[in-house]
């Protein structure tokens, strides 16, 4: 096994604003994230994948209530943010940030709306991170 | 799927819960010990506890909550059962259901004939947001708590799923909250205990002692709809859908089917067992339904060859109100799309033929996670030896069926418990 899917190899394509998963490489099947393993054919013959990051909302919340790491990132109760997840146009299905709605008003935020991969960086210098988002197109 | 039987019957002939709620100076071996008393004091006959031949204990993380980690052996010594062997069980809110299955296996291996099984949660001790935290280390931390989730906002993903694709409202959420906070107010162990109406009451009085303007709201959903007094945790999702952060713990006693009139006059046997898992929530087909409870449901029922029809009342894992609509729906008790309507309409209450959530659920009894599994079976003891008191359903009743969800059912074990006369 040449190729580790491992998350760090993921993170790192992320942040050269690549969203990478993986594909089986007999079948073309594409994974998202990036599995070593097939689980309908367990087969470990895999090669890394871009995909075109284009795909439809699935389901999301606007969460009022954040965790640390959001805190940290300057989201709370006045300033809500939306997460959801995508499923991409290949098929597999991803955990997202959502950006670019209005989060005061979530019920103008619809459910199989078309959205396109966007990437957050957040973090000044060696601790700048680029995270997966997708905004509406 | 093969149709498994267990190699020898296993019954239930003890159980008890420590009250839930928030327990300042109460540390997870207290909590169960008080557990384990009540356990001790329901069995029917005289029981030497030197009988227990082994104890699996269900807990999701004593080492975040409380620093503590390797906790079956120190609550075996707490409980006087050393050296017997002591196995902590962790799938995160899903331990105890799943300590509770590596119970039954041991007795039906015809490993043991007498094993103790529990589940503790000391949650109360950390800050709300650590608490917050220490919850989502359930999730997948790489590929999910990255975007953002939270485990309300998982839930509450789901929920705008569901009323995407069947249209239910907030509302309908309101409505479950309303219902358990109702079969809550009759149990004595809940953290809540208490109606809706009686939370609004209470809420005017305080503001009133505040010498603040006193809100009126006509009824129940105008209060969970006001913002203030139940405000967004996660869009749709607000407090009042959402089970309380608790201290608390539960303990059962099991034996070999064989043994089970040696202790009981009303033994509850084990009819059926089913636990499936699965990936993050985004790995699923579908976002609206838990693959992992239909498939231990399925496996749970097959086992004890019955159908959804025959239960006659169940404890689900309303960790969030969304979760009672899809549980009621993943175990068959409604088809798909269907729940939410049976919901509102009021098909899940106690006055129905197949209530679910007696005891409050999770919502108002309590959600100390790692106990929860085995608090629904306490329920699920007392209903069908008909000793549940204020809150007993008085009709003769023969299944009773628990559903215990770990994360957003990267775990789901089901247990149907089965009472013969």
């Amino acid at each position: 096994m040449e190729d580790q899917f491992t998350y760090a190899a993921y993170s790192n394509y992320l942040n050269e604003h690549k969203l990478m998963g993986s594909r089986d490489k007999s079948s073309g099947e594409t994974f998202l994230p990036p599995r070593p393993v097939n689980p309908e054919t367990h087969s470990f013959d895999m090669e890394w994948y871009e995909f075109i990051g284009k795909g439809k909302l699935q389901a999301f919340t606007v969460v009022f209530i954040a965790p640390t790491a959001m805190l940290q990132a300057g989201y709370d109760r006045k300033n809500p943010y939306c997460v959801g997840i995508v499923k991409t146009e290949e098929g597999p299905m991803i955990s997202a940030f959502i950006s670019g709605v209005d989060v005061n008003h979530p019920e103008t935020i619809k459910i199989g709306m078309p959205v396109q991969v966007a990437f957050i960086d957040r973090g000044e210098g060696e601790l700048k991170r680029s995270f997966l988002a997708f905004q509406p197109v | 799927m093969a149709n498994r039987k267990l190699a020898r019957g296993v019954a239930l002939v003890g159980a008890g819960m420590s009250k839930f709620g928030a327990f300042k100076g109460k540390s997870s071996r207290d909590l169960f010990v008080e557990a384990y008393a009540e356990m001790l004091s329901s069995i029917d006959k005289p029981f030497d506890p030197k009988l227990i031949e082994a104890l699996y204990v269900g807990n999701y993380s004593s080492d975040l909550f409380e620093n503590q980690g390797h906790l079956a052996p120190i609550v075996a010594s707490w409980t006087g059962l050393n050296p017997l062997p002591a196995v902590r069980v962790e799938d995160a809110c899903a331990s105890a259901g799943a300590a509770l299955y590596q119970g039954i296996l041991g007795i039906a291996s015809g490993m043991y004939d007498i094993v103790m099984v529990g589940g503790v949660e000391k949650m109360t001790d950390l800050a709300t947001e650590k608490v917050t935290d220490t919850l989502a280390t359930a999730a997948d931390a790489e590929f999910e708590i990255p975007a953002g989730f939270t485990f309300p906002g998982f839930y509450a993903a789901m929920a705008t799923s569901y009323m995407a694709a069947y249209g239910a409202t907030p509302e309908t959420f309101m409505k479950v909250s309303i219902k358990n906070h109702y079969n809550g107010s009759m149990n004595e162990k809940a953290q809540f205990g208490a109606k809706i109406t009686t939370l609004m009451e209470a809420r005017k009085a305080s503001t009133a002692k505040k010498g603040l303007p006193i809100p009126e709201w006509k009824d129940e959903l105008e209060f969970l709809h006001d913002e203030k007094a139940n405000p967004t945790i996660a869009w749709p999702l607000r407090l009042y859908d959402c089970s309380p952060i608790s201290d608390g713990a539960a303990v059962v006693l099991l034996v070999s089917e064989e043994l089970a009139k040696n202790f009981s006059d009303c033994p509850i046997y084990i009819a059926g067992i089913g636990q499936a898992s699965d990936g993050a929530l985004h790995d699923r087909k579908e976002i609206n339904s838990i693959p992992s409870a239909r498939l231990a449901g399925e496996k749970a029922y097959k086992m004890a060859g019955i159908g959804p029809k025959d239960i006659d009342f169940a404890e689900v894992h309303d960790c969030f109100t969304i979760a009672e609509v899809i549980a009621t729906e993943d175990l068959g008790f409604y088809d798909r799309g269907k729940g939410w309507k049976a919901a509102e309409d009021g098909e899940t209450n106690r006055e129905s033929s197949q209530p679910i959530n007696l005891s409050g659920g999770l919502k108002s009894k309590g959600h100390p996670v790692g106990a929860s599994g085995v608090g629904q079976v306490v329920e699920v003891w007392k209903q069908l030896r008909g000793q549940a008191g204020e809150r007993q359903i008085n009709r003769k009743m023969k299944y009773g069926l628990t559903h215990n969800v770990g994360g957003t059912g990267q775990t789901c074990v089901v247990h149907i418990f089965e009472r013969r006369d």
